[in-house]
């Protein structure tokens, strides 16, 4: 008797609790947005990082009342989906974003996959955030990506330019991993250090992705004696291996990347040995970090424990797609309409401390603006934490 | 040259303690154990956990990735490869299994220990430098000499041990085994478990060196096929011999050839190929199986 009693109670209880659910999600309409990226494998740091941040954005706007666009308000539904990092998964995933009705995709993570995507998202209207290099997403007559982040073409001149001038940096040598990405960003690389008048002593060494001990890989790279040596588009499980393999075989010179990269791996896979080591980040230094963004972190870290670095430039797409859709509502199924609305959109960046702003960019690299706006800021670790080298703008 | 020739010792000595336990398990129950990759990352993030996370003496830390994963493995092939062994005859049930378990591991490592990589403080500061001719971090040195201990105890241990004795018996012919009075349920599952063990004694002492992450799994197993492969499936001393290869062949390949880009496994793979195809069993497997 006393069971069945225990079975009622419990049943009414999550009975209450169903309704009660059903009902806070019934106040509100749900506006769904998609991730489709790497969730598994050796590079999931990469696509979990972006889904973390949108799901932490997202429950931190559901929670304090939904999202206002056009006088509705929304709660706002992350749809994921893991493409493994492969194209067809990542068509796949793209092909489920459709089938749902979503118009905003962030993601995928990689070029391959990001370039097999192009099709069904321009047929499905389907806008995309990618974190991909490849200029022939972003330039007409692509239409429906927009590049979530810095490109390595952006990035990588700058820091050489200021290692150039700040530490009288002259020859260079690359390194890759042997996957399209790795190697489209050398060569990206190869080509600016020439072109600033850098000498590249070894640009040739790659390595398998999957690669656990980088000293046999960097001796011949080391023989070489660069001034600096870049890791290009190394991912955060490899850095701190190959910081540490140069470092151990004598390389006293800078090594820098043009990825971001997380603070605390770097701290656990080579220690003071990463102290130097350049990288590019977001707006998570205490200087350029809004009360927004330390919240963000906050929120992040007590969804999931532990906050990833690599976030502090993913947390943007999600929020360029929200504030796009509130300057001009129509856009909500109309991705004509967010298009027309990019050429002109500004809003206050909440990330960054200062007037930083929320736009579209991309006319030099791309002839128009495929581009989310996020600070390319180039940091230096030292001690277990990201410093800010400098700052600047893409434009 | 001498870097050449640490670099082969180093990378042989550790592909080799990876191929041993994948190679046990073949020898005793003809499974072909995918979740051997995912069995070393396992060992790597307990070592991680007890060393990196909660100071505890990193020798201690080792023996808890082999406990753990001793035991992992035992519950595996009791709960799971027995009953499947026994109700079908088909190898392929197992192979099956073998991957969702790999799948199931990997979902599992993502869910505890999370998708960054991780990393542990070094175990010995200083590298050995001769002339700039060899270079060589001491940590990787004793790395390298605790894997070569552990080889020799391994092989100690089946040679002069009754368990040892057991399990070769087992892996030589299971009914005449069982018709002799050896126990075949019970040693199955010690083999499975020290072959999970190894797998773990190899993740936790190479997490000091190369970190972890959940993406090493895969790789890993199928670098052990590999050297299972060079050496002859189910056959101990090939296992050792097939790592060494491996080794030897990734360290001279890198150092020669890096100048013709990332081609060291393109010749692996065809060299594998072509050795397959004139010896499929192996350098010391028997034709007949």
């Amino acid at each position: 008797m006393q069971r069945r009693t225990l079975m009622k109670a419990t049943l009414t209880a999550v009975s209450l609790i169903a309704l009660q659910a059903t009902a806070a999600l019934a106040e509100n309409t749900v506006l769904k947005i998609g991730f489709v990226g790497v969730t598994s494998g050796p590079a999931a740091a990469w696509g979990i990082s972006n889904q973390r941040s949108m799901e932490t954005r997202a429950a931190w706007i559901n929670e304090t009342g939904g999202y206002e666009i056009g006088g509705t308000t929304y709660d706002i539904e992350i749809v994921s989906f893991d493409d493994q990092k492969d194209p067809k998964r990542a068509i796949a995933g793209m092909e489920k974003m459709a089938q749902e009705g979503i118009h905003y995709v962030v993601g995928p993570n990689v070029d391959d996959g990001a370039a097999a995507v192009r099709p069904v998202a321009e047929s499905n209207g389907i806008m995309y955030f990618p974190y991909a290099f490849p200029k022939s997403l972003y330039e007409a007559p692509a239409s429906n990506a927009v590049l979530g982040m810095v490109a390595n073409y952006q990035s990588g001149p700058a820091i050489y330019k200021y290692l150039m001038e700040d530490k009288g940096v002259k020859t260079v040598a690359f390194i890759a991993a042997n996957e399209s990405d790795p190697l489209s960003q050398r060569d990206g690389g190869v080509e600016a250090a020439k072109a600033l008048g850098l000498e590249v002593v070894s640009d040739n060494v790659t390595y398998q992705v999957d690669t656990t001990d980088f000293t046999p890989v960097l001796t011949p790279v080391m023989r070489s004696r660069p001034d600096l040596l870049v890791l290009s588009g190394v991912s955060p499980a490899n850095a701190p291996q190959l910081i540490r393999s140069a470092r151990e075989l004598g390389f006293q010179g800078l090594i820098s990347t043009e990825t971001a990269q997380d603070a605390g791996v770097l701290a656990e896979g080579a220690g003071d040995l990463a102290n130097g080591f350049i990288s590019v980040g977001g707006a998570s230094t205490p200087e350029l970090a809004s009360p927004m963004m330390n919240e963000f972190v906050e929120r992040y870290t007590t969804m999931f424990g532990e906050y990833n670095d690599e976030s502090n430039t993913k947390v943007y797409a999600l929020e360029y797609i929200l504030e796009t859709l509130k300057a001009d509502p129509s856009a909500l199924t109309d991705v004509g309409a967010f298009q027309a609305t990019m050429d002109s959109f500004e809003a206050p960046n909440p990330y960054m401390n200062g007037d930083a702003k929320l736009r579209y960019v991309g006319m030099s690299s791309f002839g128009q603006k495929r581009q989310v706006a996020v600070p390319l800021v180039v940091n230096v670790y030292q001690d277990g934490a990201f410093e800010t080298l400098f700052v600047a703008e893409v434009d | 040259m001498e870097q050449i020739l640490a670099n082969g010792v180093y990378l042989g000595s550790q592909y080799a303690m990876i191929a041993l336990g994948l190679t046990l398990i073949f020898a005793l129950m003809n499974v072909l154990n995918f979740a051997h990759g995912q069995m070393y990352v396992i060992g790597g993030f307990v070592t991680y956990t007890f060393y990196g996370q909660w100071g505890v003496p990193f020798v201690l830390a080792l023996v808890m990735s082999c406990v753990t994963l001793a035991i992992l493995g035992a519950l595996i092939e009791r709960f799971l490869f027995a009953p499947v062994i026994k109700g079908s005859a088909r190898e392929e049930s197992t192979m099956l299994l073998a991957a969702g378990i790999a799948f199931f591991l990997d979902a599992v490592i993502l869910l505890v220990f999370g998708e960054k990589q991780r990393g542990v403080p070094k175990i010995v500061d200083g590298v050995f430098n001769y002339d700039f001719r060899l270079i060589m971090p001491y940590d990787r040195i004793l790395i390298c000499v605790l894997a070569i201990l552990s080889i020799v105890a391994f092989i100690g241990l089946m040679q002069y041990t009754k368990t040892g004795r057991a399990l070769r018996a087992l892996a030589q012919d299971r009914t005449a085994a069982q018709l002799m009075g050896v126990n075949v349920d019970r040693y199955s599952m010690i083999g499975f478990a020290l072959g999970a063990m190894l797998a773990g004694l190899v993740g936790g002492l190479l997490v000091t060196i190369t970190g972890v992450n959940l993406g090493m799994g895969g790789p890993t197993s199928i670098k052990a096929f590999m050297m299972v492969m060079i050496g002859g499936a189910g056959v101990i001393s090939g296992a050792i011999w097939g790592g060494i290869i491996l080794g030897f062949m990734e360290a001279i390949g890198l150092a020669l050839l890096y100048q013709y880009g990332d081609i060291t496994y393109l010749l692996i793979f065809v060299s594998l190929m072509i050795f397959l195809a004139i010896r499929p069993q192996g350098l010391m497997g028997k034709p007949w199986g």
